[in-house]
């Protein structure tokens, strides 16, 4: 068993429950125990880094710093909250004079001794990956978003400009991955309520090149973008519905779990009828 | 168009924030372009990301503040990813905007509304509280129908609650960050 601090962030109670579903599913099936941090608290998300510095980082140092008294490393599915927990450790790293700060307003030290990942990076590292059904005839775009690789600092060993794992993983699980040009295109992410527009035109071109590449399914590692492009999805006066999963919703269904355990009746655009005809339910 | 650049200019007490805020160098800017090009947001910004650069190199401390450019910036980090100098550009914006929000300088509104509104649903529940977060921006952005059929759908999915979940507030936290800004800011003279 791998035993890792589980940051869910704000999303996974709410808007994206299906993903915190499929995640604790498969978790188990990969030997990963997920340890709950107690009382986690918002990581700042989208509105600390532009409001204030020190609450950027104080934010998710309060989380960090539960998972280092307990050794363990610290992982979230979301990348938005990956990100901050990153980038918040790697500033009071690069800069005594704000860790000196955050110690000051936290009342305890926070040393940078833990490994922090993201979900996938767990899986990848540390998984035991069995699939039981192999999801043949399954044409999958494989969206990576900002967040996940970018700055290069939070995913140093990955190609920043076409990143592979997530389509290595769809292979290893028998589908096949579409080539297409939008896998790291901003999805308008932080504009949700606040520039709607700005995420229809963006989000919009991603779905319409995962179209044109002929996927059936796009895959997202991360809560934020699929909102935008799901639960949006119909609000583009787009001629076409692609459904967008979670990769854990992927594995699970390759791993034997049904749609409903997956949560994926909650998904705006529903994937049922096509994963039928591929005999996939 | 002529521009005499003096020490003013070039040494500008905004430029000088912005790097001590951002941990960059501004004056290390060659202009390539490469950020705009990546921008995704570029096309409704009225100017693009390398302007900005070299707004601040030049000392055009008003234009910069009455931009929309940093508060169009979705902070996707290609800029930062991109830059032949190294230059954490998203980190840029970011001071830009941070600066405007203390100043009260910030010529859109609508998204200093929903920082206040999201980061005060932190500091009372420790998490964000969508229905409370979406309800009130709505409000004060003077929009109170945005959205809602999307949250009806939601809720009937089962993905929004009507209560919020808390993980305990963070009041004290939030109170020694402001009173520890408020001390360092009087102690570099920076606001
Ligand atoms: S990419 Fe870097 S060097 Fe080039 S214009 Fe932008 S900030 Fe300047
Ligand atoms: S981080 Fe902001 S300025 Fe940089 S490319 Fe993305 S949207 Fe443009």
């Amino acid at each position: 068993m791998y035993k890792v601090a589980y940051f869910p962030g704000c999303s996974l109670s709410s808007t994206a429950k299906e993903y915190g579903m499929s995640t604790e599913l498969i978790c188990k099936d990969l030997g990963i125990e997920l340890v709950k941090i107690q009382d986690w608290s918002c990581c700042g998300a989208t509105t600390a880094h532009i409001t204030s510095e020190l609450m950027a980082a104080a934010l998710p140092a309060k989380n960090l710093l539960w998972a280092e008294k307990q050794s363990l490393p610290i992982c979230s599915p979301c990348s938005a909250c990956f990100s901050r927990l990153k980038l918040a450790d790697i500033d009071m790293k690069r800069d005594a004079r704000l860790r000196a700060d955050v110690t000051e307003v936290m009342g305890e030290e926070y040393k940078g001794t833990i490994e922090i990942l993201h979900l996938w990076q767990v899986i990848q590292k540390y998984g035991e990956l069995k699939p039981k059904k192999e999801l043949k005839g399954l044409k999958v775009a494989s969206y990576y978003g900002c967040l996940l690789t970018r700055p290069t600092e939070v995913c140093p060993d990955e190609r920043i400009e076409d990143p592979q794992f997530l389509d290595n993983l769809v292979i290893s699980l028998g589908a096949s991955p579409v080539k297409w040009s939008y896998k790291t295109e901003c999805c308008g992410a932080a504009f949700s309520l606040t520039k709607t527009d700005i995420v229809h035109k963006l989000s919009g071109e991603i779905l319409k090149d995962a179209r044109e590449a002929d996927a059936d399914y796009i895959i997202v590692a991360c809560p934020l973008c699929h909102s935008n492009l799901d639960a949006r999805q119909e609000e583009m006066g787009l001629d076409f519905r692609i459904p967008v999963l979670y990769f854990t919703q992927l594995i699970g269904l390759a791993l034997g779990y049904g749609y409903s355990e997956l949560g994926m009746m909650k998904h705006f655009v529903q994937a049922k009828g096509l994963l039928n005809s591929k005999g996939l339910l | 168009m002529r521009i005499v650049l003096g020490k003013e200019q070039i040494e500008s007490a905004f430029k000088k924030k912005v790097e001590i805020l951002s941990n960059q160098r501004i004056l290390s800017c060659y202009q390539c372009g490469k950020c705009s090009a990546g921008c995704p947001i570029g096309y409704e910004m009225d100017y693009l990301p390398n302007k900005i650069i070299r707004m601040l190199q030049l000392g055009m401390t008003d234009d910069v503040m009455k931009s929309k450019t940093p508060w169009l910036c979705a902070s996707c980090q290609t800029c930062t990813t991109r830059c032949p100098r190294e230059i954490d550009v998203a980190r840029v914006m970011d001071a830009i905007r941070i600066i405007a929000q203390v100043e009260n300088r910030s010529p859109v509104k609508e998204i200093p509304i929903f920082n206040q509104i999201f980061l005060k649903s932190v500091e009372f529940t420790g998490r964000v509280f969508e229905v409370g977060v979406i309800g009130a921006y709505n409000f004060f952005s003077l929009n109170p129908f945005k959205d809602i059929p999307l949250g009806i759908k939601m809720f009937l999915k089962g993905k929004l609650s009507l209560m919020p979940h808390s993980a305990g507030n963070l009041r004290g936290l939030f109170k020694r960050v402001r009173e520890k800004e408020k001390r360092s800011a009087v102690s570099d003279q920076l606001l």
